[in-house]
């Protein structure tokens, strides 16, 4: 078995349409992933030692076991489940999985954007005796947020990676339009490196794309410590250069 | 079970190797060994694994007539493939953050290039390296999970066979599962925590 061209046009309109379901449901997931990424953050910060253990050993328990496994507990056994259980159609649970897997991600990136802010600002904001609403809205969260911007960026081209797992519960998005037009005709060849160089075309942009907006954001870091103490942002500089 | 681990050792060894590769390659002096592992580095952080993993399970043997022999081999050099491009960029990084006053020093002692890089930045390169990778096994773990898609009989494809004869123990089934790759996860975790005190054990700060 050889390249056939034939296949190619003939598999392009069918991956074509999967790549708009891929694209959609990457946006979707993460949509979902920032959300809830909230609720984690919002979950670590209650002062009270067994939730923070709890939250902690969660967040621990879903980083660290494949987001295969979840989807498919998600589509298979939770209809099972008594009481609680419910029947998902693929794309909410593909939706409910990814998104859940990478809000514990997403999370600690908040994290660290709160915690990045200086801690004379904290002691600020409560000098000047700022309720709690408007010491977020209006000290904290405005220096919390930029620096955050690029790291979710490349959160949201890992995302976009991972969404193909969902063919495996049946959402036709591009590696299932590739896999069923091989099942049909027995050219995987094809098909599959459409949907590889499909891939390649719609992350490169966007890495590079990242990597421009990650050197603004470290130049103004940069501007407010010159010495620049903060080893991982000189790895970053060092590794886009 | 044994699958899992036998696919996670044997990627995680290749991927190493891979990875110090490309990362050298990424910082040689020839240019066209330098595009040559840029090029690869792209194409295989670009794409996704498991189209990759397709990629080389059905399209390889038919296009190139490169046969991997089994299934296990195919599963290897993707996941391999895959992680050796993420950590080449980690080797890479490391290797360039090593301050350019210790590449001075090795230089002004009359050390050849060699004896540079074997002597003077890459024990203090590796330091750097091994909390990264550490998280990149964790991540390996998660992707061994996958090569129950091409049929090679790891955990997770044991467990989908249980659940279609027992319908109703899914949500047990499942559990376990997660558990299992949790209690697998486990010793990498503690060994990246350990790593990473390790690794900023004994560095001076400027």
């Amino acid at each position: 078995m050889t390249w056939s061209w034939n296949y190619v046009w003939e598999s392009l309109p069918l991956i074509f349409e999967g790549m708009w379901i891929t694209l959609g449901l990457t946006i979707g997931c993460f949509a979902f992933a920032m959300l809830f990424g909230f609720v984690w953050t919002f979950l670590r910060r209650i002062p009270w030692t067994p939730v923070q253990k709890l939250v902690g050993f969660l967040l621990e328990f879903i980083r660290s076991t494949p987001p295969l496994v979840q989807l498919f507990f998600l589509f298979y056994a939770w209809p099972m489940v008594p009481y609680v259980g419910v029947t998902l159609d693929p794309i909410s649970c593909a939706i409910l999985g990814l998104g859940g897997h990478f809000s514990t991600y997403i999370s600690e990136i908040y994290r660290s954007g709160i915690e990045s802010v200086d801690k004379g600002q904290w002691e600020a904001a409560k000098a000047l005796n700022l309720s709690t609403g408007k010491k977020w809205t209006k000290i904290i969260l405005p220096q919390a947020i930029p620096p955050t911007i690029p790291m979710l960026g490349n959160y949201l081209i890992i995302m976009f990676k991972e969404v193909p797992l969902t063919a495996t519960i049946g959402v036709t998005g591009m590696l299932h339009a590739a896999e069923s037009f091989g099942a049909q005709t027995f050219a995987y060849v094809e098909p599959l490196t459409l949907v590889a160089l499909f891939f390649l075309a719609m992350s490169y942009p966007s890495a590079v794309l990242i990597r421009k907006l990650e050197k603004k954001f470290n130049r103004r870091f940069d501007k407010k410590n010159p010495t620049g103490t903060n080893n991982n942002m000189d790895k970053g500089v060092a590794v886009n250069g | 079970m044994n699958i899992t681990i036998t696919v996670l050792l044997a990627s995680a060894v290749l991927s190493f190797i891979i990875a110090f590769l490309a990362g050298f390659g990424r910082i040689a002096k020839n240019p066209i060994i330098r595009k040559f592992t840029g090029f690869y580095i792209e194409v295989f952080r670009g794409t996704s694994l498991i189209v990759q993993l397709f990629w080389f399970y059905y399209a390889l043997p038919g296009l190139f007539g490169i046969d991997l022999g089994t299934d296990f081999w195919a599963a290897v050099v993707a996941i391999s493939m895959n992680y050796g491009a993420y950590m080449s960029e980690v080797v890479r990084g490391s290797i360039l953050s090593v301050s350019d006053g210790q590449k001075e020093a090795a230089t002004a002692l009359n050390m050849s290039r060699f004896q540079r890089m074997r002597l003077v930045i890459l024990p203090q390169a590796v330091r750097m390296m091994l909390p990264e990778f550490g998280n990149y096994l964790i991540q390996m773990l998660k992707a061994t999970s996958l090569v129950s898609l091409i049929g090679l009989t790891d955990i997770l494809y044991h467990g989908d066979i249980f659940r279609s004869t027992n319908l109703s123990l899914a949500p047990t089934v499942y559990l376990l599962i997660l558990v299992f790759y949790f209690i697998l996860a486990l010793p990498l975790i503690w060994l990246t925590r350990w790593a990473e005190k390790q690794s900023s054990k004994g560095v001076a700060t400027e």
